[in-house]
């Protein structure tokens, strides 16, 4: 079984309630180019669950400034997509959370989606988020080949996306559905008001067959147990990498600790 | 213009054109881009739509725009030369033609706040114009060396009562322009609509773009006929940024297939320089601002800025429409350096008594790479007017 299907049965088990996971996402290439696999390693020791591998793109039409500077940062200290298999390879003799790669779809395109996919497997990447590469045209082109390598496919849902198309995301979805918190790119909202409260609750209440992780506008304790009072869990990606800019991959542990 | 979808060197129901095209949009975008998708042709082809469109076009635009034949450029390049006078438009450019309609779409959409990118400044105007006329919120973004080069626009735009936001990061052009509207409109999802400038984005902007500037190939067809017999030119010639203009000018003719199609696109300092917008020369199959086309890329899939005098230019792809054209050979495609291009523009003030763009005088750099015979008929879509380039004139020819 994939590693992120077991996660989340896993955390079940484990307490008997629903356990919130903890998802850290990182823009990979930054602050340094070959702290990848230490900030991984970092992350697990910690007790996060579950990390999100950023490959850093030109254009980051999703992201909010963080993301967007690191990415620059990352390209700049000579981050490519080549370069991040090497830095993984051997990474499941260290780690063994599940690991997604997460990016834009021009990369994966111009690397191949097979040579990219077949990478990822050999690697022990689980699972894979492109937010720019439609629920469509992945089922037409690409699910196969993901398939073929053993690799999940992770959609996301924002609080417009209608009932109807929840239901036909969550039906093409497995491991987990990725549920953006508010209508914003990422790092930009200072807490979560009665509006998300609202969505969280409707989305909750429609008893998918997958887990929700929240993700967006996750920063400190306080907006990751709002954010996963209901779901199954919380991802945290513009605040991680203010931290990393701030204090450096030394200090992983202080932002760890603050969360839970 | 038919409201069915076409196919061949038009968009297909998926927004095709060939293998170029679609929708590569984040799901934020989804519900907007899908609901545009769903009831674009729809509300374009009500009758009460094409009346105000039509209404518009002719009382507010000053259309038609003339088809003017240019006697002195004619006899200096040995061939007969037909000017369409997009530059006549209000606001001075094609772009007005685009977001007439697609204010009108906003409008019938329930929405109330307007974004657009905008590169020469040429499209924030013609945005800003038609918020004001609406009486709709309207903020552009333009890329900050844009703001420093088109001045006059910032300023026209302003004027007008649009607030313009400068895209700080990467290249801070245009393709910077269009991340920063796109991240507003996730940002944004209910209440705003965005109108894009060219012929670019996730389907169903470049149809739909190309569909409202298409009255710019009708028109030809209809002058043409009253000048010269025919409907049918030899050749039609457009320069290319993403591609609105030209799809403009093209769209009646695509399925002619003794209508010449003419590209140009910039050149810069040179398609080898590496300071270049050559997309058709140094691009690639790739995924650019929600579609699927030729982009000038590294081989590790990022976005290269690219480089041109001319704002309007400065992008690293072109619409999925051109990517096609290209590739099936239906176009044949051209490059014109910045000075070629000056040159050019310099030509037609002098000979003409028109300064164009300098969009456009890359355009008119197509005497300076195509010969043709005395008895072709050449039509060049005359894209805009070089009043808001009068600075870069004047720096370049130090007048
Ligand atoms: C006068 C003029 N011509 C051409 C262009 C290029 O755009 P497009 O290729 O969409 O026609 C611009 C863009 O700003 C323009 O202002």
């Amino acid at each position: 079984m994939n590693r992120i299907n077991q996660k989340m049965q896993q955390k079940n088990q484990a307490t008997g309630a629903p356990g919130k996971l903890l998802s850290i996402y990182f823009t990979s290439g930054y602050p340094n180019l070959d702290d990848t696999v230490t900030i991984i390693q970092q992350l697990e020791k910690n007790g996060v669950d579950m990390v999100e591998i950023g490959l850093p793109f030109s254009d980051p039409l999703a992201d909010g400034p963080t993301i967007q500077e690191s990415s620059t940062v990352a390209l700049k200290n000579g981050m490519t997509t080549e370069k991040l298999f090497e830095q993984l390879r051997g990474v499941r003799d260290l780690v063994s959370i599940p690991l997604i790669a997460m990016g834009y779809f021009n990369p994966m395109l111009q690397y191949g989606v097979e040579a990219f996919c077949k990478k990822c497997h050999e690697i022990g990447i689980d699972g894979i988020i492109m937010p720019d590469l439609p629920l469509d045209v992945y089922q037409e082109e690409y699910e196969a080949i993901f398939k073929k390598y053993g690799l999940i496919n992770i959609f996301l849902i924002t609080p417009q996306t209608s009932e109807e198309r929840i239901r036909e995301i969550d039906e093409a979805s497995e491991g987990f559905i990725y549920m953006v918190s508010s209508a914003s790119v990422t790092g930009s909202k200072s807490g979560f008001g009665t509006e998300q409260e609202a969505y969280f609750k409707r989305v909750a209440s429609m008893n998918l067959k997958n887990p929700q992780i929240v993700g967006f506008g996750i920063k400190d304790a306080q907006t990751f147990q709002q954010a996963t009072k209901t779901a199954k869990g919380g991802i945290i990606g513009s605040a991680f990498i203010k931290h990393l800019t701030e204090h450096g991959v030394a200090s992983i542990s202080d932002f760890i600790q603050r969360i839970r | 213009m038919k409201k069915e979808f076409i196919g061949g060197y038009h968009a297909d129901q998926r927004g095709y054109y060939g293998e170029f095209g679609g929708a590569f949009i984040p799901e934020m975008l989804y519900p907007n881009v899908e609901e545009l998708r769903q009831r674009y042709l729809e509300i374009m082809y009500e009758d009460s739509f094409q009346k105000e469109f039509h209404q518009l076009l002719k009382d507010y635009v000053g259309r038609p725009s003339p088809l003017y034949y240019a006697k002195r450029l004619s006899k200096k390049h040995q061939t007969k030369v037909y000017l369409k006078r997009e530059d006549l438009n209000h606001t001075g450019a094609h772009k007005v033609n685009n977001t007439i309609g697609q204010i009108l779409m906003a409008k019938k959409l329930g929405k109330t706040r307007i974004i657009a990118e905008t590169g020469a400044g040429q499209h924030g105007v013609a945005t800003a114009t038609v918020c004001a006329l609406m009486g709709m919120e309207c903020i552009v973004y333009m890329g900050e060396i844009d703001i420093a080069r088109q001045a006059p626009n910032v300023a026209r735009m302003k004027m007008l009562g649009a607030t313009v936001r400068p895209a700080l990061s990467g290249s801070r052009t245009l393709k910077d322009a269009t991340n920063e509207a796109i991240r507003d409109w996730i940002n944004n999802p209910v209440d705003t609509h965005y109108i894009i400038g060219s012929a670019i984005g996730p389907h169903p902007y470049p149809d739909m773009v190309t569909r409202f500037q298409s009255v710019i190939s009708e028109e030809i067809k209809w002058q043409l006929k009253e000048k010269e017999g025919r409907e049918n030119p030899d050749y039609v010639v457009a320069c290319i940024g993403g591609g609105s203009n030209a799809a403009g000018t093209y769209h009646h003719f695509l399925d002619q297939p003794e209508v010449g199609i003419i590209a140009v696109e910039a050149a810069g300092k040179g398609v080898e320089t590496g300071e270049s917008a050559a997309t058709s020369a140094l691009g690639k199959v790739g995924i650019i601002h929600g579609c699927k086309t030729m982009l000038m890329q590294t081989e590790d899939g990022q976005i290269t800025e690219p480089y041109s005098i001319s704002a309007g230019l400065d992008y690293p792809g072109v619409g999925p429409m051109h990517s096609h054209l290209y590739t099936s050979g239906r176009a044949a495609f051209y490059s014109a350096t910045d000075d070629e291009a000056m040159t050019a523009g310099l030509e037609l003030s002098q000979l003409e008594g028109i300064i164009p763009a300098i969009e456009t005088g890359h355009a008119f750099a197509i005497f300076q790479h195509k010969t043709f015979e005395p008895d072709d008929i050449v039509v060049i879509s005359l894209s805009g007017r070089g009043d808001k380039d009068l600075q870069t004139y004047i720096d370049y020819f130090k007048l």
